[in-house]
């Protein structure tokens, strides 16, 4: 139990102590009990801000610990969400067969950075061609799922649809005796919130254990890491499964929560966006990651009012301005000027 | 002779392919062989070639002054965003990557703002010709030859000029360039400004082919990823036989089952590559001769 403790509160993410978690249960409290204080809109509002943490937590894993920069991660986002449609409208909702249709569309994306990671680590390619390999495969998906609105691009009883994308896929669905609890509004919401909650403190453990301390040497010299016995590629395939997983779950829980999905949600503007919240956060820390992403999806919504291109301009600049300005990202930077602030008032007390 | 017709349509198919890969993976693989930075914004230096292009074409201005001026026009960008930018990041090859995009998201968008979603383009210059019954246009069939020619200038550029041999140098080793008197931090800029530049040169050569909208960069992005990836860092080396490979693979495929399929074809055979030749074509090259 202590070690477990140790593990969570470890050293390689910046929020810890006690101050920490007290805030952090007061947060969760929070955002568990908004949906009996707010309106519908709200909660479905919050659960779209929720749904993306997931992917740039991945990513957070990938590219501040590990070091491998992907520039498609959207393309696990879209397979899932295909996967998902595909699967539950095919399958219907009885049965509780939304669950498998769920699992399988977790499982493909996995199975597609294991073999595109394959290809990739075990080719001994250096970093900055991940990036570009990753971002031609989503572009090539995404060009592919956009042509597929012919008839004849139906599987089973699931149309592709080509650019409008698929839609009316089932929600998930657990079938009681008379009643079926539909997973819809605040049900879906807490079920996000709790995802949120275990695959945070599930990578927290990660990124501390052993995993996590070889992953954060591979990250700063991976010649020196193989040097001393590690399997390197083994590490790196495996956080680029977690990273295609995490971005699969994102896509599943995005298709679910506007029983849509659309080619252009992997797209090139689309792909950008993982990379800007978890930069802008700082990519080196969980939570600051888990924070931005929250906080520029919302602002990025506020703006979309104005238009879409609106927001993308300044995520673009905000982006400009991190890399050049705060490379550690801006929650990092902010706390880490709070906390020297801090110190130098108890040194002149 | 109707077989010699289709042949020629095959051929026609492949040259085709072959320029558009050439051209859209210059001005990258010069930036990437020189500093080992994929510049994502690639793609809007290609849209600023064209759009400039066709602006000044449908003002008045003569065709091949109308792409010099989209040259220059990227060009310059190029020399403005080095030097307020990229130079900052020489040392931090992600930070420099993830920078370049930004600047692709702020430029399309902003595009799209200033300009709309699409511009009226130019028609494509000097007709068609036919061969047999099959017609073909003038202007694409000469494409390739400028591809050729460009690459022949840039074998004297990096070969024959002092420039190319201190370029040469700083790409071996830079901080022996450095100490023996090489101004490596200019090499580098006149490097960035020069990839700038033939992006913008391949946007104004396709303006008249295509149309110009703000997200074009992307129908050109891909196509330069790959050939740059399997050409290698070296440039001079790697990258024709590389566009020349990728060309067949597409004409083929293409011919045979459509553009999509042609797309794959590319990126199945990237993937391929590097799993069996990590540093590209160059670097089996490079190898090959370095057993000798």
């Amino acid at each position: 139990m202590r070690r477990f403790l140790n593990l969570l509160n470890g050293p390689r993410t910046l929020g810890r102590g006690l101050q920490f978690w007290v805030g952090f249960c007061v947060v969760f409290v929070i955002a568990a009990s908004m949906p009996t204080f707010t309106d519908s809109f709200a909660v479905t509002n919050l659960t779209f801000f929720l749904v993306w943490t997931f992917m740039a937590l991945g990513l957070s894993v990938m590219w501040g610990y590990g070091g491998i920069l992907s520039f498609g991660q959207t393309a696990f986002f879209g397979l899932a969400g295909y996967t998902y449609g595909v699967v539950s409208i095919n399958l219907g909702d009885a049965h509780g067969l939304t669950w498998v249709a769920l699992l399988v569309a977790l499982l493909l994306p996995v199975l597609l950075a294991l073999v595109l990671g394959y290809f990739m680590f075990y080719g001994g390619i250096r970093d900055v061609f991940v990036g570009i390999v990753t971002l031609s495969v989503t572009l090539v998906f995404e060009t592919f799922m956009a042509q597929t609105a012919g008839p004849e691009w139906t599987i089973g009883d699931a149309r592709l649809n080509g650019f409008n994308g698929m839609s009316g896929m089932p929600p998930l669905t657990i079938n009681g005796g008379e009643s079926n609890l539909i997973f819809d509004g605040p049900p879906l919401y807490w079920f996000v919130l709790a995802l949120v909650l275990v695959c945070y403190l599930g990578l927290r453990l990660l990124v501390n254990s052993r995993f996590g301390r070889v992953l954060v040497a591979i990250r700063g010299n991976p010649d020196r890491v193989e040097m001393l016995g590690y399997n390197v590629r083994m590490y790196q395939l495996s956080a680029f499964a977690i990273g295609g997983g995490m971005a699969g779950l994102s896509g599943v829980l995005y298709t679910l929560w506007g029983a849509y999905i659309t080619p252009s949600s992997m797209g090139l503007n689309a792909a950008a966006l993982p990379i800007i919240w978890v930069a802008a956060g700082g990519r080196k820390d969980l939570t600051a990651v888990l924070v931005a992403t929250v906080a520029l999806t919302w602002v990025s919504q506020q703006l979309a009012i104005y238009g879409n291109q609106y927001a993308l301009i300044l995520m673009g600049f905000l982006l400009l301005c991190v890399v050049l300005g705060a490379p550690e990202g801006f929650v990092v930077s902010l706390v880490m000027f709070f906390k020297r602030k801090l110190a130098l008032r108890k040194q002149l007390a | 002779m109707d077989y010699l017709f289709q042949a020629y349509a095959v051929f026609y198919q492949f040259a085709d392919a072959f320029a558009f890969l050439t051209l859209s993976g210059l001005g990258l693989a010069i930036i990437f062989g020189m500093m080992g930075v994929i510049n994502l914004a690639h793609g809007e230096f290609i849209m600023c070639g064209a759009y400039v292009t066709v602006l000044s074409a449908r003002a008045g201005l003569a065709l091949p002054l109308a792409m010099l001026a989209g040259t220059a026009a990227a060009g310059l960008v190029g020399y403005l965003l080095e030097r307020h930018i990229v130079r900052r990041l020489y040392q931090r090859l992600f930070d420099s990557i993830v920078a370049t995009w930004s600047i692709s998201i702020v430029a399309t968008q902003g595009m799209l703002i200033v300009a709309g979603p699409s511009i009226e383009g130019i028609k494509t210059p000097m007709g068609s010709f036919e061969v047999g019954s099959l017609s073909f246009s003038v202007y694409r069939a000469i494409l390739p030859f400028i591809a050729l020619a460009l690459l022949g200038a840039l074998y004297w550029l990096f070969v024959r000029t002092r420039f190319g041999v201190h370029s040469r140098a700083t790409i071996q080793d830079a901080s022996m360039a450095k100490a023996l008197g090489v101004d490596t931090r200019s090499i580098y800029s006149k490097t960035f400004v020069l990839g700038a530049a033939l992006a913008g040169l391949t946007g104004a050569l396709y303006a008249p082919t295509m149309t110009a909208v703000p997200t074009m960069g992307t129908a050109f992005i891909v196509q330069s990823f790959v050939t740059v990836v399997v050409s290698g860092a070296d440039v001079m080396l790697g990258l024709a036989p590389s566009a020349a490979i990728l060309g067949l693979i597409q004409a083929a495929l293409t011919g045979l089952s459509g553009q999509l399929i042609g797309q794959i074809g590319l990126l199945v055979t990237v993937i391929i590559v590097i799993r069996t030749l990590p540093t590209g074509l160059s670097g089996f090259f490079l190898r090959r001769n370095g057993e000798k």
